[in-house]
């Protein structure tokens, strides 16, 4: 016995005080990706890099949200954060900020371009679920990588029952679902009866990039182009995988009812 | 025909048989302590034939073999239950016919046939008929797909007396993304990112077996520091995993100190990882060719002190969980398996050694001539999940030290990080790469055509010939332990399901 109890002193208090404390992560973490103003011309180089085809380059006749017509359009729902795009563009016009906030209540908010705009409210309020917000799990053909990213967030770092959300074991106990993976034909079935099972009012967060458009595995016969074509989603958790704050972010958005909230 | 397992070879080479004699030739090297690395479709003439190769422990020569197109052959699974899964999945692809087999169903729940011009229909999972032990005290439990955790879909069946599990038979295939086909015409730039989604969880052991066989294939020789970044991730995701694994294990027996202690752990060996990458679970650390990221003398000095602080913390995290006697009384003779039973199913990695097999491709087939330091193939004699728990906290020790290894020569030194590879692959050849993973063997099988293009691609993940150890292991067990056996394999999902 008292060997444990030294062991625990040696181990240390290890949980963060989020969101007031903001978490340090690795110089190399790419986070949110910025589109600044460069003159593109004919280069389509980030476009061309792209394993996921998340990039597309915006004209006058085909703009993309918020107006914009030049410059490439980042669509982080397909993204892996990768970097290839930053690397392959000649004058350094897309850069990676390290910014964990990723997520966001509407799909198109997800596509970046030289053009900042606000982000779109939630559709309709979460914060029924302000101070107990209880989630059952789907993965729908996830790798396990979006899945491990969650499953950690209720180690005693992150301390995921210390804000009122938990990850519990049927729908019926459930206020939503979080949902990783491409929803492969095999988990389709799954995934509804969940949904099915899941009293309302219900939320459904998307996480991953996977989930969210189908990521690496989209146009593909056996999954799906994003969990939109079935649910209706109230949150986009995007990442290859998100990495936990990420993920813990997007939940503690899920509980409010204003885009502007900012931690 | 015998090949070095460093080199491709033409499949003009490779002699054709008849199925009779490839089953004949299969039985006698796994009589003679041989192991099914593969059986598959050779895709040709509109139809496919039986490709097997057959590894030998301290061999470094495997033995390929095929057959032409066929449809049907008597089974090898009645005679080398190790490759029932290689012949329910060559049915369920190619509409071959593995006459005797004893057990024949789905794999994956996809079209039957589906790999031929002519699929069939998908069978539903919920069309499958289940072994039934009858009785009328006997009681069956279902789980899944949906579980309980956070935790991939999977269906379980139990036939139970009682709380004893007589039988217990799991059926996969809901997370199927069709992986191997989409590499088919390939390589192109984004397979070795689809790659590291094989299994999430094996990200840079995936990467680096796809790697290597394109490599093979090429007949392109690695710088030698792409060598030693490449084995310091794969020992970093074994670091992650083992840890894990351990406070799992830890938690599932209610000992919830180290399960909470390693839950962290895990977490800073994974930031370890994205330190040199930026991503947890090691995405973009490897390419075709070698590696994406290289360290300097400043990461590497950083590296090296987390490291060890992380190694101190897990190891006493460990040594506290061992200590406890409600632990090992719980761990001890729980989920056995003979070395027999492993043997014949053709067990790897963790399992397999865990049952006295001394099965760690890092020996049987290295990557690279790195030396291995004081690491050795971890064997217990168990078969238990005490065993089990065992390897993995003494792999932790070696990884460690091979780690902390790579780390000062990386420091130290200065060099190439990736050969490209040539535009196109050589013509008709045919490669094996294997991978220790830190769940075991992984094996990639890949074929070019005649335009240097992959014609055909197979990957096993340790789990696809693992699944069959877990159902063995919950023979004459108590329902109960199947959390603490399940923990105790960890096995993947996505990995089997391809």
């Amino acid at each position: 016995m008292l060997h444990i109890i030294r062991e625990r002193l040696h181990q240390k208090y290890r949980t963060l005080d989020y969101p007031r404390v903001q978490p340090g992560l690795p110089a190399r973490y790419p986070g949110r990706p910025e589109i600044l103003a460069v003159h593109c011309g004919d280069c389509r180089a980030c476009a061309d890099a792209c394993p996921t085809g998340a990039i597309r380059l915006l004209s006058p006749d085909a703009p993309g949200p918020g107006g914009a017509d030049s410059g490439p359009a980042l669509d982080m729902g397909r993204c892996l954060f990768c970097g290839a795009c930053a690397r392959a563009c000649p004058q350094g016009g897309i850069r990676f900020t390290g910014d964990h906030h990723l997520a966001t209540f509407c799909r198109e908010d997800l596509i970046l371009t030289r053009v900042p705009r606000p982000l779109t409210p939630p559709r309709r309020s979460g914060r029924l679920f302000a101070r107990s917000l209880k989630l059952r799990q789907v993965s729908a053909g996830g790798c396990n990588a979006c899945e491990a990213d969650i499953n950690v967030l209720g180690t005693l770092v992150y301390d995921l029952g210390k804000f009122g959300i938990d990850m519990v074991a049927s729908p019926r106990h459930a206020d939503g679902l979080a949902v990783t993976g491409p929803v492969s034909r095999n988990m389709r079935e799954g995934l509804l009866a969940t949904f099915g099972a899941t009293p309302q009012p219900r939320l459904v967060v998307a996480v991953g990039s996977c989930a969210i458009s189908g990521g690496l595995f989209r146009d593909n016969a056996e999954c799906s182009n994003g969990l939109e074509e079935l649910l209706p989603v109230d949150v986009f958790v995007p990442g290859c995988p998100p990495h936990p704050w990420s993920i813990l972010d997007g939940l503690l958005r899920a509980r409010t009812d204003t885009a502007d909230w900012t931690v | 025909m015998v090949l070095d397992y460093e080199q491709s070879v033409a499949l003009a080479d490779v002699p054709v048989m008849s199925a009779e004699e490839l089953r004949q030739e299969v039985l006698e090297q796994v009589r003679d302590g041989g192991r099914l690395l593969a059986l598959f479709g050779l895709p040709g003439n509109g139809g496919a034939g039986l490709c097997a190769i057959v590894a030998h422990s301290g061999d470094r020569f495997l033995r390929a073999m095929r057959t032409a197109p066929l449809t049907q052959y008597a089974s090898l699974t009645p005679d080398c239950p190790q490759a029932h899964l290689f012949e329910r999945e060559l049915w369920e692809q190619w509409n071959i016919l593995p006459e005797g087999h004893p057990w024949l169903k789905p794999v994956r729940f996809v079209p039957h046939g589906c790999l031929t011009a002519t699929p069939g229909e998908r069978p539903g999972p919920a069309q499958l008929t289940h072994y039934r032990v009858d009785g009328e005290e006997v009681h069956e439990v279902a789980v899944g797909p949906v579980h309980a955790g956070v935790i991939e879909p999977g269906h379980f069946r139990f036939q139970c007396y009682g709380e004893n599990v007589m039988h217990l038979e799991i059926s996969l295939g809901f997370q199927h993304r069709d992986v191997e086909r989409r590499l088919l015409g390939g390589p192109h730039p984004a397979h070795a990112r689809l790659m590291e989604c094989v299994a999430g969880d094996t990200s840079i052991g995936h990467a680096t077996a796809f790697a290597t066989l394109l490599e093979r294939l090429a007949g392109v020789t690695i710088p030698e520091r792409a060598n030693r970044l490449r084995r310091l991730g794969l020992e970093l995701e074994r670091l992650a995993n083992h840890t894990g694994d351990l406070g799992a294990i830890a938690g599932d027996t209610g000992f919830l100190p180290t399960s909470a202690w390693n839950g962290r752990i895990r977490g800073d060996f994974l930031n370890l990882t994205a330190e040199v990458c930026g991503n947890r679970f090691g995405r973009n650390w490897v390419c075709p060719g070698g590696v994406s990221v290289d360290v300097d003398a400043e990461l590497c000095a950083r590296l090296l002190d987390r490291l060890r602080h992380c190694w101190r913390d897990v190891r006493e995290a460990v040594k506290v969980m061992f200590a406890s006697a409600s632990v090992m009384d719980r761990l001890e003779e729980t989920g056995e398996i003979s070395a027999d039973t492993a043997r014949t199913l053709g067990l790897v990695g963790v399992a397999a050694r865990a049952c006295g097999l001394a099965r760690d491709a890092r020996f049987d087939a290295p990557l690279s001539c790195l030396p291995l330091c004081e690491t050795q193939i971890r064997v217990e004699k168990g078969g238990d999940v005490l065993s089990r728990a065992r390897v993995r906290s003494r792999e932790l020790a070696d990884s460690v030290d091979l780690a902390c290894t790579d780390i000062q020569a990386l420091s130290h030194s200065e060099g190439a990080i990736c050969q490209p590879l040539p535009d196109r692959l050589p013509a008709g050849r045919l490669a094996v790469a294997q991978v220790e993973g830190w769940r075991g063997e992984i094996c990639h099988v890949g074929l070019t055509d005649a335009q240097g293009r992959l014609a055909c691609y197979k990957m096993y993940d340790p789990s696809f010939h693992n699944w069959a150890g877990l159902e063995a292991a919950l023979r004459g067990q108590q329902i109960s332990d199947f959390p603490l056996c399940n923990k105790s394999f960890n096995l993947s999902y996505c990995g089997h399901d391809l």
